[in-house]
């Protein structure tokens, strides 16, 4: 069987693009190889570990469970594009405060998860926030760590 | 790992993915959310010839009221059950398995309609439609039919759904008043695959249950109707006696696969502790006393 190319189009970390791409490519290997935005990663590309995580259209997705194709038209933010506009920083400080992080490779799909928690503006216990961040592996710190930070950043932002 | 290559279409309606079903017969493979699909293309358990994604056909979701009946709409997203109103006042039984499927990532692209035509046996929307008497409708290019949910899961992935047909509709009767229900299941992390799981639904009175039905997944190879413990259990007052006798009886109704959450033994001793746990509860939400 040859392989079926598609011509996407989507707006990824707000630049419009548009490339000619294998149909079966899913939407991380798209970001990575074809644009450079690296920060997503794939550890068990079957939608397990989070690691992959994306927002598409304003939600969280595991971005190894989408095709590309399937992005046409749409919305697409990853880890990159949610730094820059500064959405998280208070997030990002509180992960490096409280050391949640190790070696780094769960934390883009962490931090895009939690961003979703933390917008919906509403008191989390820690048992909330754990059952929120159930579909994301860490294998360095025991989740103690990041449970405080996202329960930090969320109470911040509520007495703000 | 990556998929294999395969074919890509985007239905533009019902009648265009019914089309493509009908040509392509078992090469074509329906793409919903992809939450279980894509998993299976990715380590190449699976190789359709072709994708036919319906992700765009906006008339397949939706939840809304028939008279006493919900109907949703298959390609209606689980965030979206989970945060319907309608769900949660007609259907308690749907919003309390609701939290215990998958991740937020995944609820947010998964569908109730991929979840049933899917039919995992670990799942736990086939569950509780079989616990709630749903319908489902079914579509081909000749028109619509239902089927009872009672006559739709056949086996390990299994259903009563044709080649040719697309999940379109699920109806399910509302939770009616007085009657409770009660979901449970146990996993190695939350919203992991279940190891052992009891949806039931029913009428009790006081400690007494009047017509209680129980059914089991995630231990079974299709969610599975508990015969034998429902006839030890319906009539009865709720005590340590009726929970004896019905978990013995459920002895007869299940035959857990063995795999690497554990052994047969094991998971028919769990189904037996969800079977007292749920009804604890139900008599509980009734109102009564065990």
């Amino acid at each position: 069987m040859s392989e079926e190319m598609v011509t996407v189009n989507m707006t990824v970390n707000g630049e419009n693009v548009t490339k000619t791409i294998p149909v079966r490519q899913h939407l991380v290997d798209f970001i990575r190889t074809e644009l450079g935005f690296t920060g997503s990663h794939l550890g068990c590309e079957h939608g397990i570990c989070g690691a992959c995580s994306v927002r598409v259209d304003g939600d969280v997705v595991r971005g190894c469970l989408m095709l590309a194709a399937q992005a046409e038209g749409a919305e697409v933010v990853t880890i990159e594009g949610l730094s820059d506009t500064g959405e998280i920083a208070d997030l990002q400080d509180n992960f490096v405060e409280r050391n949640a992080l190790q070696c780094g490779f769960c934390t883009p799909g962490m931090l895009i998860t939690a961003a979703e928690l933390l917008a919906q503006k509403t008191e989390q216990s820690r048992e909330d926030i754990r059952e929120f961040m159930s579909g994301n592996y860490c294998r360095c710190t025991g989740y103690h760590a990041i449970v405080d930070a996202i329960e930090k950043t969320n109470n911040d932002r509520l007495k703000a | 790992m990556k998929a294999p290559k395969f074919s890509y279409v985007r239905a533009e309606s019902v009648e265009h993915a019914l089309e493509l079903l009908d040509k392509h017969g078992e090469d074509g493979r329906i793409l919903a959310g992809g939450q279980s699909l894509m998993p299976t293309l990715n380590m190449r358990l699976s190789q359709p010839e072709i994708l036919i994604d319906i992700n765009r056909l906006d008339v397949l979701k939706g939840i809304s009221l028939d008279g006493d009946i919900v109907c949703i709409g298959a390609l209606t997203r689980h965030v979206e059950v989970l945060n319907s109103e309608i769900i949660a006042e007609h259907l308690p039984l749907i919003a309390e398995a609701m939290p215990h499927v998958a991740h937020v990532a995944i609820r947010n692209r998964g569908t109730i309609g991929g979840s049933v035509a899917m039919a995992d046996p670990a799942a736990e929307m086939p569950a509780c439609i079989l616990a709630l008497g749903a319908t489902l409708v079914v579509q081909n290019s000749a028109g619509k039919r239902e089927i009872p949910a009672e006559d739709y899961f056949l086996g390990l992935y299994e259903t009563a759904r044709a080649e040719n047909e697309l999940l379109v509709e699920i109806r399910i009767p509302s939770q009616k008043p007085g009657n409770v229900s009660v979901f449970l299941e146990l996993a190695r992390r939350h919203g992991d695959f279940a190891i052992a799981g009891i949806a039931a639904y029913g009428s009790v009175s006081g400690s007494t249950v009047n017509d209680m039905r129980l059914v089991y997944f995630a231990s079974e190879d299709k969610p599975t109707i508990g015969a034998n413990a429902i006839a030890a259990l319906n009539g009865k007052a709720w005590s340590e006696e009726t929970k004896e006798a019905v978990t013995t009886a459920l002895e007869g109704d299940l035959d857990p696969m063995a795999n690497l959450h554990g052994s047969a033994a094991m998971k028919l001793h769990l189904q037996k502790v969800l079977t007292g746990r749920a009804m604890d509860t139900a008599i509980a939400r009734a109102g009564g006393a065990a």
